[in-house]
């Protein structure tokens, strides 16, 4: 039992370094064999970085990982994996058109004579495997045909043909189901009970009350320190998670909010979202917060016609709206700003100034062409407007910087003079100055009269541009604050559906 | 290399590789050959360019829709047999001349309709356009063999066979007709709604679809537009021929899609336009035709051809990454 006093994996002092940005400022972490150490931190604290110079993806600049006491230097993700450091991503990474069983030892399937591949040896070994984690299916099975969960328990079981040291789970129940989840907790716990080392990263406070053993908390690229689960409680994790003081300070006069604009009653979408009722005031700006897979998404999408929801009413400035298509939404002035700016906002080939006008070209033609004289005249207007930096309006969109891109699909929707803008994570991937921008134009835009809603994963974000926050978990609105009234902790603590009972 | 960004023709062409390989083929038979530059001879080239031409301009569309046509050959000689045979039908018998203007309609007609349905089909299933449309090629192709028994249709109306000998000035007819589809397309794509939405479609689906854009229609109208004009292009080549034959067309949707690549079209949407392909089919036009003048043995333009279509492709790639910020497919 000696060996259990050293940990299955040491870092310290880790330094990774990108240009203009200190991703990880000298992090220290540690994994006892046989313990559950999560990781907790915002997004953009780190912890993606730490796991992937963990798995070989990264070099560190400074720093040393020891493995079982001994200092190892990983430079491939095989690498990694030869050491028995296994991740188990987030977004799974499976071959769904093969079985189970050919997915477990991809890459290192047993052979027989000729090449030929020994089935037999293959579905014994894979289903000693799956029986050793007590999954209900055979290793037969083809991908597709399982559920989220169970494929997760095949990249779960991939993990276990080599002899794990330690296991990362990175967000593992962002995806899954209650009763999905119990069965997940139960094989980690037993991974524990086998002396294997556990790093679990989520932001969800429930469960890593309910399973960790020890918390490692980090902020900014830095470590701001470990507690133990035992005799810690959600407020002091919040306190490390969030710790400096916002600077929230608006230097604006009060704002002077209008009539209703948006008014959603009892919209429900099962498994997306419930009950969910609102309004939206002209000179609002009501934030949406919550974590990924709370339903915010879900619900601008059922606003802009591409969802249908199940039932609820939706009315726009005081008329019931029925919203069949995005069509349809522009039409009733609902203007979505998406999450994804290059999937889902621009065509990357094509200019500046023809992305900005794509959803009013019909609107700009006279005769049978597109008057293009009036395309560019709204091009210089929100280029000046939004100060976006392009060369010339011929630039394909591609070439511009994530924040000049997110500008021209703001410009779009803001030339079209939406009653209500819709704003989908604004500053994802987007550098810190443009972001600030973007939050500053957020606010203009109320002041001038729009009615805007704000969905975000971060917590500064939406505690600087909203008047009012709404909180959601699972679905479900938790919470509502006024920006006046609202704390970090409480804000954290309606998403993380921890005190679910005390509030509702 | 700076001077050669400076001088704007040299970055035209630079962008439009093609219009530099037309030029080189073009001086190369006029120098090789002392038949190719003639007027006649040049008159010739746009004539026999004009029969894929046409096709090449709905394939452009098409294709910058991110989707494709392999049925254009089938529903050419589709038309073509209509056109021909509707103008003997007995009761347009004491029409006179007037009785090619119902064959040429419902020639045309016939086009539109096999557009139509490929269009809806790819519209309302999902089914990728490729597979549809390779269904319509085979499926189409039978119904002309069933419609014309395996014979050739001949014209008796002799006004139909000479029409495209007439000419404008210096222009056969045939010539005029193709260009003038060229400036309307070329409009269409560059300066209407229409044109907008086909980049964007096809650039980013869901993009379009988020800027109130209705996709499925708008593509059914882009598989129309090319079912006309390989219709069209079916009645051109009888009244040239005097005659339809069941075998018409074959192998010119490849002949088609090289010209449109070769015109810098992406096959995978969002990128191209009619310039480029006019510079496609007169490069093909121009060496088939010269290649001919010069007895080179026809196998030879296929093996020269298909080494034009990679390399020109390749240095598209080459310098389209570097110039346009890497985002190539």
């Amino acid at each position: 039992m000696t060996a259990s006093r050293e940990p299955a994996l040491r870092l310290q002092g880790i330094v990774k370094t990108f240009p203009g940005v200190r991703a990880l400022d000298g992090v220290d972490f540690e994994v006892m064999p046989g313990e559950v150490h999560a990781l907790l931190g915002e997004n953009g604290a780190g912890k993606s970085t730490l796991m992937k110079v963990l798995a070989g993806m990264y070099q560190p600049d400074e720093g040393q990982i020891m493995i079982a006491g001994h200092p190892v230097q990983m430079t491939t993700p095989i690498e990694a994996k030869a050491q028995g450091v296994v991740l188990i991503h987030q977004e799974l990474s499976l071959v769904p058109e093969m079985s189970a069983a050919e997915n477990i030892y991809l890459g290192e399937l047993p052979r027989k004579s000729f090449g030929r591949v020994d089935w037999a040896t293959l579905e014994e070994r894979a289903n000693a495997i799956l029986k050793r984690l007590k999954c209900s299916f055979r290793a037969e099975v083809t991908v597709a045909n399982l559920s989220i969960a169970n494929q997760q328990m095949v990249e779960i079981a991939r993990a276990l043909t080599v002899d794990a040291r330690v296991v990362v789970f990175d967000e593992p129940t962002a995806s899954l189901t209650d009763a999905e989840k119990v069965v997940l907790f139960d094989i980690i716990n037993d991974l524990k009970a086998r002396g294997v080392g556990i790093v679990y990263i989520s932001h969800r406070m429930d469960e890593i009350f309910t399973l960790s053993d020890r918390i490692t908390v980090l902020r900014d690229g830095a470590y701001r320190g470990t507690l133990t689960t035992a005799v810690t409680n959600e407020d002091e994790v919040t306190r490390l998670m969030i710790g400096r003081s916002l600077d929230l300070s608006r230097d604006e006069a009060a704002p002077n909010f209008g009539k209703t604009m948006l008014e959603v009653r009892n919209l429900t979408c099962p498994g997306l979202f419930e009950n969910v009722s609102f309004t939206v005031r002209v000179g609002e700006v009501v934030g949406f917060y919550g974590l990924v897979g709370a339903g915010r998404t879900e619900i601008a999408e059922a606003l802009f016609g591409l969802r249908k929801p199940d039932s609820g009413e939706i009315r726009v400035d005081g008329e019931a709206a029925e919203i069949t298509s995005p069509r349809a939404a522009i039409a009733l002035g609902i203007s979505l700003v998406p999450e994804n700016r290059k999937e889902q906002g621009l065509v990357l080939q094509m200019n500046c100034r023809d992305n900005m006008t794509l959803p009013q070209v019909q609107a700009l033609t006279t005769g049978p062409f597109v008057a293009q004289g009036a395309e560019l005249a709204i091009f210089d207007k929100y280029r000046d407007r939004l100060a976006i930096k392009t060369p010339s309006w011929k630039q394909s969109a591609a070439v511009l910087s994530g924040g000049n891109q997110q500008k021209i699909v703001i410009g779009k929707w803001l030339s079209m003079t939406p009653r209500v803008l819709i704003v989908d994570e604004p500053t994802r991937g987007i550098d810190v100055g443009s972001k600030s921008e973007i939050h500053q134009l957020l606010r203009e835009l109320a002041a001038q009269g729009y009615a805007v809603i704000v969905i975000s994963s971060e917590m500064p974000e939406v505690l600087r541009v909203s008047d009012r926050i709404i909180a959601m978990y699972h679905g479900r609105i938790m919470r509502e604050f006024d920006i006046k009234d609202v704390t970090e902790d409480s804000l954290v603590q309606a998403i993380s559906g921890i005190s679910a009972e005390a509030v509702a | 290399m700076a001077y050669f960004y400076q001088n704007p023709v040299l970055r035209w062409l630079l962008r439009n590789p093609i219009w530099g390989f037309v030029l080189i083929v073009f001086i190369f038979f006029s120098l090789s050959s002392e038949h190719f530059f003639a007027a006649r001879n040049l008159q010739n080239i746009l004539v026999q360019t004009s029969t894929i031409g046409l096709i090449a301009l709905g394939m452009t569309l098409v294709m910058i829709n991110g989707n494709i046509d392999l049925s254009v050959g089938a529903t050419l000689a589709l038309a073509a047999a209509f056109a021909v045979d509707v103008q003997s039908w007995a009761m347009f018998a004491t029409w006179g001349n007037w009785q090619i203007l119902p064959a040429v309609c419902l020639a045309l007609l016939v086009g539109i309709f096999m557009g139509a349905i490929n269009g809806f089909i790819v519209w309302k299933t999902g089914v990728d356009a490729f597979i549809v449309t390779l269904g319509a090629m085979l499926g189409i192709r039978g119904l002309v063999f069933v419609y014309t028994g395996e014979q050739s249709f001949y014209a008796m109306n002799f006004a139909y066979s000479d029409f495209s000998a007439l000419s404008f000035g210096p222009l056969p007819v045939l010539a005029v007709i193709f260009l003038l589809c060229v400036l309307i397309v070329h409009w269409l794509l560059s300066r209407t709604v229409h044109g907008r939405n086909t980049y964007a479609v096809g650039g980013n689906r869901e993009a379009a679809v988020n800027a109130g854009i209705r996709v499925g229609p708008h593509m059914m109208i882009n598989f129309m537009i090319i079912g006309f004009l390989a219709a069209l292009s079916g009645v051109l080549l009888s009244t040239q021929m005097g005659a339809a034959t069941p075998n018409l067309g074959r192998d010119y949707e490849l002949w088609v899609i090289t010209a449109v690549v070769l015109g810098g079209t992406k096959l995978t949407g969002g990128k191209g336009d009619i310039i480029g392909t006019l510079g496609g089919v007169l490069a093909i036009g121009i060496l088939r035709n010269g290649m001919n003048l010069m007895q080179v043995p026809a196998f030879y333009v296929y093996v020269i051809l298909g080494s034009i279509l990679i390399a020109v492709l390749f240095l598209d790639k080459r310098f389209n990454t570097s110039t346009d910020g890497g985002l190539r497919l």
